[in-house]
């Protein structure tokens, strides 16, 4: 399972594998909102947390289709397939990878990009926070979608298309996190939804995933 | 323990392309499949290799004993020879891959990144990976498609090896490899491709 990890690191490290193309898609939405809104600090400042996780949500959506497509392209998944280990671990494994490139740094960055929209300071922590919790199922919920979309050629815009409603839950109760941190109330309730999302979704999903897997590579 | 196949009955794409076959593989055997384009040699397979269920009959023998090799060779074009065959090493439970190397003259390339590689010395490399999996039964689909002779050398000697360790092999090829086997013909078992009981939920997947 390691070795899948460090493959898949490794492999988007390296020309081509789309490490910080999700960051930079994350960066330049955020940079258009104050141009298409207009630059009022009090303006951006309300609607900022709910823009940035729409950001961040779409970002991880962006490298979603080559998650699976390339390993089933060059063959890989048949032979994991064949391996002995389990595919729900493979798909599990896949998708931790997915947040460790995607995700992670996307929670590492808005506080910066906070800084460009104008978020209220009392928002940082929250920001983070319920990015950190909700950006893990956004990656595990995107499996799902890559999985389902593996055997299509070109599947990308259906994946869009399937994961999207998907991540609706996670979209509501993050932003509404963020927001109510960025105004100073109580966050406790979104975000306990958000961990109960997240921890529903990990624990779940790699099962569907796997299923609709083994059925997309018949 | 042997791989035994008893009135097997496969589809592809929810049409039947063979029924009622059976045969037996055992330790240090070689079988090598043939029969025509189309005939369903690759369902076959990729059935026994567990990539797809079967319509009915029984496959005993074969759970996590099987490499594969298909028409793909599962290699990253932007890792290294080493790099891909020590990932799959490691996924089949293996560190070493010297042998492997040894095995199809892979050594002077050890650094090469794979994408860079030609279709036969790719198609080297993913032979080696027979070779770390470690596992007894090789299942191989046209291995030597893109080998030049010297490398179907290579590939018939590591699969006498192979069979000499109490390894077997089911493979299916139009050349002859030189290896003792007995062929299996699949031609007879030919399906009645009207008779779609039991597939009827092909169509949808």
């Amino acid at each position: 399972m390691i070795a899948l990890l460090r493959r898949d690191l490794q492999l988007s490290f390296r020309a081509g594998g789309g490490f910080g193309l999700g960051l930079a898609f994350f960066l330049i939405v955020t940079t258009l909102v104050p141009f298409s809104v207009g630059p009022e600090a009090a303006l951006l400042g309300v609607i900022a947390p709910g823009v940035l996780w729409l950001g961040a949500l779409l970002a991880c959506l962006l490298s979603l289709d080559r998650l699976l497509a390339l390993d089933y392209e060059d063959g890989t998944l048949d032979l994991l397939l064949t391996a002995p280990l389990p595919l729900e671990a493979a798909v599990s494994i896949k998708a931790l990878a997915h947040w460790l490139t995607t995700g992670l740094p996307l929670v590492l960055a808005a506080p910066v990009l906070g800084v460009l929209m104008s978020l209220p300071p009392t928002g940082y922590l929250w920001l983070v926070i319920s990015l950190a919790l909700g950006t893990p199922a956004l990656s595990v919920i995107g499996t799902f979608g890559a999985a389902l979309t593996v055997g299509i050629k070109r599947g990308g815009l259906l994946l869009s298309l399937l994961v999207l409603p998907l991540y609706v839950p996670t979209l509501i109760f993050g932003a509404e996190a963020a927001r109510r941190g960025a105004a100073g109330l109580d966050t406790s309730t979104p975000l306990l939804m958000l961990a109960g999302i997240t921890l529903g979704t990990i624990a779940l999903m790699p099962f569907a995933s796997a299923a609709v897997l083994r059925m997309g590579l018949r | 323990m042997s791989l035994t196949v008893r009135d097997l009955t496969i589809a592809r794409g929810g049409v039947p392309v063979v029924a009622g076959l059976s045969f037996m593989l055992e330790e240090g055997q070689a079988l090598i499949l043939r029969g025509p384009n189309g005939s369903g040699k690759t369902t076959l397979l990729r059935t026994i290799a567990g990539l797809q269920p079967a319509l009915s009959g029984q496959i005993a023998g074969a759970d996590d004993r099987i490499a594969y090799a298909g028409h793909a060779d599962g290699i990253k074009a932007m890792l290294s020879v080493r790099e891909n065959l020590q990932f799959w090493a490691r996924i089949f439970g293996g560190t070493q891959i010297d042998a492997a190397l040894d095995a199809y003259a892979l050594h002077p390339l050890i650094d090469r990144l794979a994408g860079t590689l030609s279709a036969g010395q790719q198609r080297r490399l993913g032979l080696a990976r027979l070779l770390v999996t470690a596992c007894p039964v090789w299942v191989l689909d046209e291995p030597t498609v893109s080998l030049d002779t010297q490398a179907v050398t290579m590939f018939a000697d590591a699969v006498r090896v192979h069979l000499a360790n109490g390894g077997s092999a089911l493979i299916a090829t139009h050349i002859d490899l030189g290896i003792e086997a007995e062929v299996l013909v699949i031609t007879p078992f030919r399906a009645d491709p009207t008779d779609r009981a039991g597939a009827s939920d092909e169509a949808f997947l």
